[in-house]
Parts: structure tokens; C-alpha cells; sequence
């Protein structure tokens, strides 16, 4: 396999070349991998890989394109996408020992399933078909269901809660879409060399699966080229964040676990993807092991800084940068080759500790109540340590606030009563008008449109706890409308904390190449969380049943319409004089055959015929009797078979 | 053969040909019958019913586990030495700390959780129990309303450990409780904490869970349910305004309470005593109040791990003293009689089954019902049913004393091996548990009733009373008829309101001496049980008396003028008692089962004793007698007292009214259907039968 890649490289770079060369005045597509390693306090570490693909503004409709995935480009030129992002995610991100407070969690920490918005360069009218039409074309694409986000029962259109202030966004989530392979690979042969060489060379399924986390994510966005005529540009980020937990060996607990590129992943770098602009590691240490140097002007401070008392790296790193909060170590991976192939490790020698910066608020969601008919929807804000710490306070009208922002989507079987919304801040309730700044609600319709609630917060700088309550009574679906699996319960999909006045970004002390990767860290990001997911459990009917359900419903039919027609038709009066004048007529004896007979033909009685009504009667006995005989030979034969083993 | 039915027919027609009436419908005609022959019918419904109670061991169906993915021991088990060494280690550190220390236990387990990798933090409670309120009977699990001035003298503290499933989504959880009392708790209740320790510590390394797991150690110094149910409050409706109990003690639990999602189920672990076998011994119990049970799947499970795998000596109660009672054991020997003969006829009919697992299948029975008809949970896990989750409780014995090191490495390996597989097989359920049944009875650890056959019992032994009532109530029409000449009998249809008030002001009363303890409760200052039995013993009887006084006709001792006919004020208490009971069994089936066997006979053979003595026949003597009999048993008190006596409590003395109130106390504190059924449905129905038996006619 490897010797077909590398017979294949060549052409490539012939083929970049030319292009290079033809379209040498223009600025060309670009492509750039990067992976990003930090070891986590929780004695885990963390992987993210991240490829940026630009294809610059071009005038040229269903132009082929060199490196960009002409999927991708399709999709945004067909559904007019302005930007997109969707992120499968598997397991829950650790705001407590992970952070919650620097770009990489506040971009890659996602909700569990399937989560998709998009905002849409389309007339207001076509936005939600252009939405439904996207969902279908990702689905095909992921091999995921996202289709199920084209009902709009399903997602939601925020104004100003998500972050994004766009009329023409749209949001769903799906928490109970699985994530595994099958989505992955898709994902994968977006990139020019796919998990062929290069940085995605490592990902080796097993090893990535195993692990504590797990997100894959694209983003997609136009840039608009600002020339008449020209289309617009499109830089498409695909970053895959795994958290993972290395084999160790050591018994003490308190001691990092040390670890190697191979040991992480069982495989190892052979040099770079040759369509890759640039193809670097960086090694993020965070915590107090940035502070142990100020100055890394000699050879010898800055070999102390990868090879030091606590840590040694196996390899010499490119370049040193530093940050408010700790160290990067940049790599370059164009050296490697099968040879000598790039297998970066950190051995930690003595025990260290250090903690991730926090989101100011830390949020959990949870249900309340108990039985099937009405609950409440608690979320719980606790402030964290690392609060006081934090910029982005905002003084208003000379107090200390700091903004929350909470968006919710509750699916139409919730049915939310927004007045009974309760807010309690330091276990004190307060009224609306103290804490709540803005509020959005958009009710839920049943079976037409989830709710959506948007809110912000306005709290104090010292709050410990704000809790925020809603109660809700349980819907009713319809028999038809249950999942498979209705006895698991519903899911309310997780809801949105963001803080509007706190931005994460790295700053580093120099100024640096232009790394994509770097670079997006350093845009300062909205710091956002996600809460749980919650299941809610819906009266559900015994599906097993439907045979029983009906029996019993035409029994109950049968039996009211038979008696209430009993009652409305026979006149028992009428009847009796009736027989008795019958019975004037003809003897009793006479009589009562005839009334059997005719119970046994089922007719209504007939006049008294010509026909000696002895021998009918006889005739008709024997018909009688053959049948009881045929029937108790069949319980017989029955009998005889069931009981034969 | 032909001719011969057609003879037959003839001759049933000559028959009917002289009146020439009309014949009624069938299903009329039915009625008519069985109404007419009442006496006989209800004699032999109630037989059938009593019997059909009888033969419900021999009913018993093999349990199976319904839920496939369930897969229980299909796992093979993960726990190594170093788990158990783990848990033996928290053990001794327990019994040293509590020997060098005055403190919190707590705070060591929470040490040890953390030290797992689980997030850990303790729940303050108060040990202020349930209260009755009136009107708070049917109400769900109420919100945790905190007393406003809480005293810090006396309060628990839960410790609850959290491990996340490495890569679920947290929606669901599974719960492990283990009561212990840091204070008093023996060696016993201790290794408990072992074994979940040792679970623990597993756990917390495995990469299986897709659910979460809560471990929470209860403080159960002030009873193991308190500390359960509080936690459960604080769990699924807690109170976010501030409350004084959070600041007593040096631990700071504010804002420290974490969740995991909607519960799955829940497994409570004690470990108590020395078992009297060979065997270690685990006993289960599932009943929660008001006689509802867990699924059965979860039963199955944990029995089918604990035989099977682990080969522990699994039991659920039994009413001990009806094992040795000479009168089972003949029905027993009567029915392998029978199913012995059964067999030797079709070697296929094989319902038999040998007189000592008769026994053992109606001693469990007989405890299964009255668990499930006190209405009383069995243990903590009754907490859990209130929110809808399975829950049982398991109580092992181990056969070795508790000091002994090299046999509680082997307990700490089983019982842990056997919540592994619990928690395995609950964490592989994908739906909650609804596949198996929630409404039986158990007769053994393994052998189960549905609820489609236990109701037969019930349904024949009620289906008596309307027909009687339909018969006595024609008698009492032409009775009337026969004797009064008053005005009121044109009006045919109106002879049932007489006594129908009757029965009326008594259910009323019923309904007022239901809700007299809540205002005796009231009554300031302290009062033994004893003295609060009497007050309510005096005002009952002194408001029955006002009754009789004020509404004319209702007492026994009123003239005969203005009493009504005691077959139609008996055709309507019976009436009364039929539908109190048919609407029992829909909220409490067992209670509803054994108070169908008390109040049928007494319904139905009650007759003014009057006539009878003056008649000084033995046939009515008898029925005198019978009846005087089955109302003295029937009388709340002298049950109470009896069903004291069988299940081996002795009898008591003087102290039987203190006794009594509080066990009356218990039942409405824990909100049992079954205290609103002796109120209102027994009470006046055992008043009503007192009437007709003095009845002056």
C-alpha cells in the first residue's frame, strides 16, 4: 500500500506544479495539517487534528478544483451556504480537568451525537428549504442521519443565543446518533491524502475509538472575494479532537503517565502529505511549566526547556513559543521519513501537577420531578475557581456583571411553561427584572416546531450559584410517532452556555508564521459549553399488545352497540302478544320447532310451510350432528397432534 | 342418536308448554339462576375463591429473564485480587479510623472514592421523618420543604460517588446504595462497604460502562430509608433557596450536589448477621410501598447470578410459623395427592408438587402478600419506586464471623462478582425495564404468579357479592311488601334508600376516624401511643354513638319502626363492600386480597342473631355463632393482634392500643393505600355487619 502511495506522489507533485504554473498570477488552493498534542492534568492527553482547506474566489462556475474536495464546494455553491458547521461527537468533554476557557475546548467541545447549523446566503423565504435540502445532501455525504434534522419539529432558528446573530441560521441537533467509523471515513476522503500520509496517517481506528472523547467536526465558510465577478472563496476546517488515556506502567498515581506518538496511536508519522502547504506538531504544555524561564535567548535555556527535570522530549523541537499560560513546542514533520519516521514523545520524570483555565461558570442541566405527567428543567451555574481570575467583566451602572448567554431547544412533547420560569442567585430568588437582561421565547407547536428559549443573564461578579428552573408537563405522541426504542426515554438535546463578554484566544509573545492552526487560536473565540443531554421518559403503550388492544376494543363495540340496538329495536310487549296470537294459531309443540328450526338456519321464523316439519327438523339434526362430529374430530386430530412429541 | 336429541327436545318443550312464557335471553336467564340460587353459588365462589388462594403455589411459574439484552453471566468477570485488596483495605481503614477517631467516617470514604477516579461530595440531611397529611395521601414523593429553624444537634451526611461512563453520554445512571451507620455501624454492616469497594474500584477502570454509576454511602444512623429518600429528594427536586442545615458542621456541601442522569435502577447492599447455612446467604427484597414491585427481569437477574454463578443460598421472606402449621401441610399432602394421581392418569399433567415446597411456596406467598398489602416498603429501596426506578434490596449473610481475613477475601470476590454481573447486565439494557412483569407475587426466589392468575382468587371470592346482594335485595322487596303498608312503597324502586343512608353516615363516620389521627397528632404536648389510642379509641366511639343518636334508623337498638329491613340494608353493605374492595384491588391488589377473605365470609353469613336465638335451631345458632366469630376476628384491633401472633411477634398485653396506633402511625406515614382501606372501606363494612347481627327484627 505504502509503495502504491509513494508511486502516486510523484504524479501529484508533477500535477501541482502545473497547476502552480497555470494559475501562477492567481492565489491557489491551499492545504495545511496540522496535530496539536497537550497533555491533560487528568493524566490524559489530548489530540486534535486540524486541516484547513482554502480555495480562493474564483470566477469560474464548476471549475474543477485541485485539492479542495469538489463535494464540499458543490454543497455550498447548490444550498448558497454562507457558513457550516458540523460536528459528530462521541462521549462528554471534561470542562473540569480539560478547560473550558482557551479556544481548543470552547471550538471542540461539542454536544454528544450530531450537531449541524448553517447560515445560508438566501433570500429569508428559501432559508428553511435550502436547510431541509442541506440536511439530506450531509446525510448522504456522512452516512449519518441527519436527514431527521429536515423536520421542524427538530431544529430551531436563533437570533442572538447561539452567538452567530443571523437571521438565516438554522440549528439541530440529534444526541442519539452513534458515531463511529462509517462517519469518519467520509470525513476523510475530504483531504487531499486522506488518512494515506501524513498527519492522518495516525489515525488508526482502534486507537481512536478507545479514546475518552472523540469529535470530528467541519466548518466550512465563504469569504467573499470583494472583486465584481468573482465567486467566493471557501476554507474548509476539518478538525478531529480525541482525548486519550496512555498505557501506563507506573503504579504511583500522582506521576503523568509518559507516552510516544506510537504508544498513543500504534502508528508513527512517515513524513508529511506532499499536498499539505504545511504539516507541523505542536506540543502544548500548559500550567506553571511555562513560567520556569523567562529567557530563551542561549542554546542551552532553550534546550532546557524540552529537556528539563520534569520532562524530556525525544525530539528537539523546530521552534519554542510561549503563551499567558504555558508553552508550544513546534515541530516540523517534513524531515521524517521511513527511515527515521517522526515519533514525538514526552517522558514526565517527576510528578506534576497543574489545572485547566475554566469557564467562569461551570453549567449542568438536570431533570426534576418524578412521575409521567409534568417535570422541570433545572440548570445550574457554579462559579469555578479560576472565576476571579478571568477578564471580561463588565462594569454596569458600577456593578461587577458577568454575561450569560443560554439557549435552549426543547422538543414539542416538552411543553414548557415559560412563566414559570424561576431564577435563584446565591440561593436567593430573584425576580425577572434583576437578572434577566434579554429573553427570547419561540413556543413549541405540537407536531410542527420545537421552542426555543434564549436567554442572557446578567450576574453578579462574586455569584457562587445561579440556578435557573422551568417546568414543563410531558406530551403525548401518537402510536406511530414513538422511536423504536420509546421505552429508553426522549432526549431534551443539550443547551447552549455562552458568555458574550469572555473571549478565549492564545496570545504568543512573538509573532509567528502564518500556521492556520495558530492563527485560529489566536481569533478570539466566544467561550461557549455545552450541558448534558437528558432523557426524559414518556408514558409509553405496550407496544406487544395491539392484538389484545383490539380484541378488547370490538368486545366492548360489540357488546355496547349490540345492547344499545337491543333496547332501541325490541318492543318486548309487542312481542309477547305477538306470540301469543302465534300461539293461538298453531299448537306449542309446533311452535317451539318451528323457532328452532329457525334458530338453527338462522332465518326469521317462517310461516308454517306445506312441508312436514318433523322430517325438516330431522334432516336439519343430522346436518347438526355432522357438523358437531366434523368439529370434535378436528379438536381430536388437534388434540392428537399437539400432544405427539 | 338423532332421534334421541330430537326426543329430548320434545320433552323439554312439553315441559314449558303448559305456562308458555316467555323465555328470557340466556345471559338473563344465567343471572336469574345464579341469583335465585344464590346461598348455594356464594358458597361455592367463595370455596372456589379461597381454594384458588390455596392452590396458587402449585400455579407457580419458573422465572425467565424476558429482556434479551439483559445477557446475564454471559460476561466474563473483570474483578481482580487488587479490587479486593482494595476493599479490604477501606474495610480496615474504617474499623482503625473509628477506633483512633471521633469523626467523620465520611470523609475517609470519600477519600477512597476520589482515590478511584469518581467525583465525590456529601448531602447533609435531617432525619425528620414523614408526617401524615390528609390530603397529601396519593400525592407523589413531595419537594423537600426544609424546616425553617433546623437544629444542627442532629443531622446525617450521605457520602455519593460519582464514576462516568469513559465515553456514555450521562443520560442514564445505575445506583448503588450501602447504608451504614458511622456511628454504631458493626463489623458486619462494614464489609458491605467492602464489597462495594471492591466493585468500585473496578469500575472505575473498566471501559464497558455506558451508563454512570452513583455509589452512595447512606448515613443510616437514623434508619436506612431516611437517608435514602432524602437523598432522592435532593436528587430529583432540590430546593435552591438557602437552608440552615448546610451550614451545621465543619463540611461545606453547598453546591457540591452532582447528578447523573435519569436513574436505571438501583441496588441496595447490606450486609447483616451470620447466615444459620452452609452457605453464604443472600436474601432479596423488592416489595416498595403500596405494593409495588420492581420488575421482575431484575429479580431474575440477580437470582439468576447469585445460583448460578456465584452460589450463594438465595431467599425472599417467608412467614416462618406457617411452615411448621399442621393444616398446610395436610392441604399439602392433599394436593400431591392429587397431583400424583393426576400424573399416574396423563404422566403430561404434572401440577404436583411435594408437600415441603408447598410449605416453602406458601409461607413466601403468605409473606409476599402481606408485605405487599401493609403497603410498607420492605427496605430502602422503596425510596427508589417513588421515582419510577427498580430497585431491590439485597441482604447477604455471610457464613463466617466477621473478623475472619481469609474468607472475606472470598465474600468480598462473590458478592462483588455479583453486583458486577447485576450492573453489567443493567448496563446493557438499551430501554428501561418494561419487558417483564411489574405486578406478582413471588413464592420463591425463582418461582413467580402473574397477575393473571392470582387475580382468579379474588375475582371468585367477590363475585359472591353482587348475586347476594341482587337476592337479598328481592327478598327485602317482598318482605316489605308482605309487612309495611306504608306510603313509601309505591315508590318500588326507593325501598334501597333507607338503607343506603345508613351505610352512607357510616362510611361517613369511617371517613372522619380515618382522619382523627392527623388532628390527635395536633393535640399539644406528649402523649404515649397508648394514651393517643385512647383519645381516638373514645372519640370514635362517642361520634358513632352521635351517629346512631342523630340519624333515626341507623342505630341496631332503634325501634323497629323506624328501622329499615335488614336484608336490604345487608343486599347494600354488601354492595358497598363490593365496590370498596373491586376499587382496592386496583390500587393495592394484596390488600385487597386479604381483606376480601376477612370481609366476604363476614358479608355474607351475617344475620340478625335475634331470630335466630329466639328460633333455637342449630343451623342458625351455628350461623350465630359463625358470625359473632368472623366479627370478632374482623374487628381492626383483634386482627392486628392476630397477625402479631402469626408472624411470631407474641401476642401483647395491656400495650395492644399503644401498639396498634403505632402501627397505624407507620401505615400513614408511609402513605399505605391499606390504612385508607381499614378507614373506609373495613371499618364502616364491620359496623354495618355489627347492625345487621343486632339487628331488632
Amino acid at each position: 500500500m505504502a509503495s502504491l502511495v509513494r508511486s502516486w506522489i510523484p504524479l501529484l507533485i508533477l500535477q501541482s506544479f502545473l497547476v502552480a504554473v497555470a494559475f501562477g498570477s492567481k492565489e491557489a488552493e491551499q492545504f495545511s495539517e496540522a496535530l496539536l498534542l497537550k497533555p491533560l492534568p487528568d493524566r490524559k492527553v489530548l489530540a486534535h487534528f486540524h486541516f484547513e482547506n482554502r480555495a480562493p474566489p474564483s470566477n469560474s462556475h464548476g471549475r474543477h478544483h485541485h485539492l479542495f474536495p469538489k463535494a464540499i464546494s458543490q454543497l455550498v455553491q447548490k444550498f448558497r451556504v454562507k457558513e457550516m458547521e458540523l460536528s459528530f461527537t462521541q462521549g462528554r468533554w471534561n470542562h473540569e480537568h480539560w478547560g473550558g476557557f482557551d479556544p481548543l475546548s470552547s471550538m471542540n467541545a461539542k454536544p454528544v451525537g450530531v450537531e449541524l447549523w448553517a447560515v445560508f446566503d438566501v433570500p429569508q423565504s428559501q432559508v428553511d428549504t435550502s436547510w431541509k435540502n442541506l440536511t439530506h445532501a450531509l446525510s448522504g455525504l456522512f452516512c449519518a442521519s441527519i436527514n431527521f434534522l429536515e423536520s421542524s419539529t427538530s431544529y430551531a432558528a436563533p437570533t442572538w443565543g447561539f452567538g452567530t446573530n443571523s437571521d438565516k441560521l438554522r440549528y439541530g441537533s440529534l444526541p442519539r446518533e452513534a458515531v463511529c467509523t462509517e462517519n469518519l471515513t467520509p470525513w476523510l476522503k475530504l483531504l487531499p491524502c486522506r488518512d494515506k500520509d501524513g498527519i492522518s496517517a495516525l489515525m488508526n481506528r482502534p486507537s481512536v475509538y478507545r479514546g475518552f472523547y472523540h469529535s470530528q467536526r467541519l466548518h466550512l465558510s465563504t469569504v467573499e472575494s470583494g472583486q465584481e465577478g468573482l465567486g467566493s472563496g471557501i476554507v474548509l476546517e476539518q478538525t478531529l479532537t480525541v482525548v486519550l488515556q496512555p498505557e501506563t506502567t507506573s503504579v504511583e498515581t500522582n506521576m503523568q503517565p509518559s507516552w510516544s506518538l506510537s504508544s498513543l496511536f500504534g502508528r508513527k508519522v512517515v513524513g508529511s502529505c506532499v499536498l499539505a502547504k504545511s504539516s507541523n506538531v505542536y506540543l502544548q504544555l500548559e500550567g506553571r511549566l511555562g513560567h520556569e524561564s523567562k529567557n530563551v535567548d542561549t542554546e542551552i535555556e532553550a534546550h532546557k526547556l524540552w529537556k528539563n527535570a520534569d520532562f524530556d522530549l525525544s525530539l528537539k523541537p523546530d521552534r519554542v513559543l510561549r503563551e499567558s499560560s504555558g508553552l508550544l513546542f513546534i515541530f516540523d514533520i517534513d524531515k521524517s521519513s521511513d527511515s527515521e519516521p517522526f515519533d514525538l514523545g514526552l517522558n514526565w520524570k517527576l510528578p506534576s501537577k497543574w489545572s485547566c483555565q475554566q469557564a467562569p461558570l461551570q453549567a449542568s442541566r438536570f431533570l426534576m420531578g418524578s412521575g409521567n405527567e409534568r417535570g422541570a428543567i433545572a440548570i445550574l451555574l457554579k462559579a469555578t475557581e479560576s472565576q476571579e481570575k478571568l477578564p471580561g467583566r463588565e462594569l454596569t451602572d458600577g456593578r461587577c456583571t458577568i454575561k450569560a448567554n443560554i439557549f435552549q431547544i426543547f422538543p414539542w412533547y416538552i411543553k414548557v411553561y415559560y412563566h414559570t420560569l424561576q431564577i435563584f442567585v446565591d440561593q436567593q430568588q430573584k425576580t425577572d427584572s434583576e437578572v434577566l437582561k434579554k429573553i427570547n421565547v419561540s413556543p413549541s407547536t405540537d407536531k410542527v416546531s420545537s421552542g426555543m428559549l434564549e436567554m442572557m443573564l446578567e450576574l453578579p461578579c462574586e455569584v457562587k450559584s445561579a440556578a435557573i428552573s422551568i417546568e414543563y408537563d410531558k406530551g403525548f405522541l401518537h402510536i406511530d410517532e414513538y422511536p423504536p426504542d420509546a421505552n429508553q426515554g426522549f432526549d431534551i438535546p443539550s443547551a447552549l452556555i455562552s458568555f458574550p463578554s469572555h473571549h478565549a484566544s492564545l496570545d504568543f509573545q512573538e509573532e509567528l508564521s502564518k500556521s492556520p492552526l495558530l492563527s485560529s487560536f489566536k481569533e478570539k473565540s466566544l467561550v461557549r459549553s455545552y450541558t448534558e443531554v437528558l432523557l426524559v421518559p414518556l408514558t409509553t403503550p405496550d407496544f406487544s399488545m395491539p392484538y389484545n388492544v383490539i380484541t378488547i376494543t370490538c368486545t366492548i363495540f360489540a357488546l355496547y352497540f349490540g345492547s344499545l340496538l337491543n333496547v332501541l329495536r325490541r318492543r318486548i310487549g309487542e312481542e309477547e302478544r305477538f306470540l301469543k296470537s302465534q300461539g293461538k294459531k298453531t299448537g306449542g309443540v309446533k311452535q317451539l320447532l318451528l323457532r328452532l328450526t329457525a334458530k338453527i338456519r338462522g332465518r326469521p321464523i317462517e310461516a308454517p310451510s306445506s312441508e312436514s316439519p318433523a322430517a325438516e327438523s330431522s334432516f336439519l339434526s343430522t346436518k347438526l350432528i355432522f357438523k358437531i362430529i366434523l368439529i370434535a374430530g378436528a379438536a381430536a386430530a388437534w388434540q392428537y397432534f399437539s400432544t405427539d412429541k | 342418536m338423532a332421534t334421541e336429541k330430537r326426543d329430548k327436545e320434545e320433552e323439554e318443550v312439553k315441559t314449558d308448554d303448559g305456562s308458555l312464557k316467555i323465555k328470557p335471553r340466556p345471559i338473563v336467564q344465567l343471572g336469574i339462576f345464579l341469583v335465585a340460587h344464590s346461598p348455594v353459588f356464594s358458597v361455592v365462589f367463595s370455596a372456589a375463591g379461597v381454594l384458588a388462594l390455596l392452590i396458587l403455589p402449585l400455579l407457580a411459574k419458573n422465572t425467565y429473564i424476558s429482556e434479551n439484552a439483559l445477557m446475564p453471566g454471559s460476561a466474563r468477570s473483570m474483578l481482580s485480587n487488587r479490587d479486593v485488596s482494595d476493599g479490604s483495605k477501606l474495610v480496615k481503614d474504617i474499623k482503625n479510623y473509628r477506633l483512633n477517631h471521633e469523626g467523620q467516617v465520611q470523609k475517609l470514604i470519600g477519600k477512597y472514592m476520589s482515590e478511584m477516579g469518581a467525583e465525590v461530595y456529601y448531602q447533609k440531611f435531617h432525619p425528620e421523618g414523614n408526617q401524615f397529611h390528609p390530603l397529601h395521601f396519593f400525592s407523589g414523593p413531595d419537594s423537600y420543604t426544609l424546616l425553617d429553624n433546623v437544629s444542627c444537634a442532629s443531622y446525617g451526611v450521605n457520602v455519593a460517588g460519582i464514576i462516568r461512563a469513559p465515553r456514555g453520554d450521562g443520560k442514564e445512571s445505575i445506583v448503588l446504595v450501602t447504608p451504614y451507620d458511622f456511628i454504631n455501624g458493626g463489623d458486619y454492616e462494614a464489609l458491605s462497604l467492602g464489597i462495594t469497594g471492591t466493585l468500585f474500584s473496578l469500575l472505575a477502570r473498566v471501559t464497558w460502562l455506558s451508563k454512570d454509576i452513583i455509589w452512595l454511602v447512606a448515613d443510616s444512623r437514623y434508619g436506612d430509608y431516611r437517608p435514602v429518600a432524602a437523598w432522592l429528594t435532593e436528587y430529583h427536586s432540590p430546593s435552591f433557596k438557602d437552608s440552615d442545615l448546610l451550614k451545621c458542621g465543619e463540611l461545606n456541601t453547598a453546591d457540591k450536589f452532582r447528578r447523573a442522569g435519569t436513574m436505571a435502577a438501583a441496588l441496595v447492599l447490606k450486609v447483616d448477621g451470620r447466615s444459620e447455612r452452609f452457605e453464604d446467604t443472600l436474601s432479596i427484597y423488592a416489595e416498595a410501598s403500596n405494593g409495588q414491585m420492581p420488575n421482575l427481569d431484575l429479580i431474575n437477574v440477580v437470582n439468576y447470578l447469585a445460583v448460578h454463578r456465584q452460589g450463594f443460598y438465595v431467599k425472599v421472606e417467608k412467614v416462618v410459623s406457617l411452615l411448621s402449621s399442621s393444616w398446610l401441610k395436610i392441604i399439602g399432602e392433599i394436593f400431591e395427592a392429587v397431583g400424583k394421581l393426576a400424573h399416574t392418569l396423563n404422566p403430561d399433567w404434572n401440577f404436583g408438587i411435594p408437600t415441603a415446597d408447598y410449605l416453602e411456596g406458601s409461607a413466601t406467598l403468605a409473606s409476599s402478600l402481606y408485605s405487599q398489602a401493609l403497603g410498607i416498603p420492605t427496605g430502602p429501596h422503596g425510596a427508589f419506586r417513588d421515582y419510577q426506578v427498580d430497585a431491590i434490596t439485597l441482604k447477604v449473610s455471610p457464613r463466617f464471623p466477621p473478623d475472619s481475613k481469609t474468607r472475606q477475601h472470598d465474600f468480598f470476590l462473590r458478592g462483588a462478582k455479583l453486583l458486577e454481573g447485576t450492573i453489567r447486565s443493567v448496563n446493557n439494557l438499551l430501554e428501561k425495564f418494561h419487558q417483564s412483569f411489574f405486578l406478582y407475587l413471588l413464592t420463591s426466589p425463582s418461582k413467580f404468579i402473574s397477575v393473571g392468575v392470582y387475580m382468579i382468587a379474588f375475582a371468585l371470592l367477590v363475585a359472591s357479592l353482587p348475586m347476594v346482594a341482587a337476592s337479598l335485595y328481592i327478598d327485602g322487596c317482598k318482605a316489605l311488601n308482605n309487612s309495611t303498608l306504608n306510603p313509601a312503597g309505591n315508590f318500588k324502586s326507593w325501598k334501597w334508600l333507607d338503607a343506603a343512608k345508613q351505610v352512607f353516615a357510616l362510611h361517613l363516620f369511617g371517613l372522619i376516624v380515618t382522619l382523627l389521627p392527623y388532628f390527635i397528632c395536633q393535640v399539644p404536648g406528649q402523649h404515649s401511643p397508648s394514651n393517643r389510642s385512647i383519645m381516638w379509641g373514645t372519640t370514635s366511639s362517642s361520634l358513632l354513638l352521635i351517629t346512631f343518636a342523630t340519624i333515626p334508623g341507623c342505630s341496631p337498638f332503634s325501634s323497629r319502626r323506624h328501622g329499615t329491613n335488614w336484608a336490604v340494608l345487608k343486599s347494600v353493605t354488601i354492595s358497598a363492600a363490593f365496590i370498596g374492595l373491586c376499587l382496592m384491588s386496583i390500587i393495592n391488589f394484596a390488600t385487597a386480597e386479604i381483606g376480601a377473605l376477612l370481609l366476604v365470609p363476614t358479608c355474607l353469613i351475617v344475620q340478625p342473631i335475634k331470630p335466630a336465638l329466639r328460633s333455637r335451631r342449630i343451623k342458625s345458632l351455628l350461623g350465630a355463632f359463625c358470625s359473632m366469630v368472623l366479627l370478632t376476628i374482623g374487628f381492626p384491633v383483634m386482627l392486628f393482634a392476630i397477625s402479631k401472633g402469626l408472624f411470631g411477634e407474641g401476642l401483647v398485653g395491656l400495650s395492644l392500643g399503644g401498639e396498634f396506633w403505632t402501627w397505624l402511625e407507620s401505615l400513614w406515614a408511609w402513605k399505605s393505600a391499606t390504612y385508607l382501606y381499614i378507614g373506609m372501606v373495613h371499618l364502616p363494612c364491620w359496623l354495618l355487619c355489627l347492625c345487621i347481627l343486632f339487628h331488632p327484627s
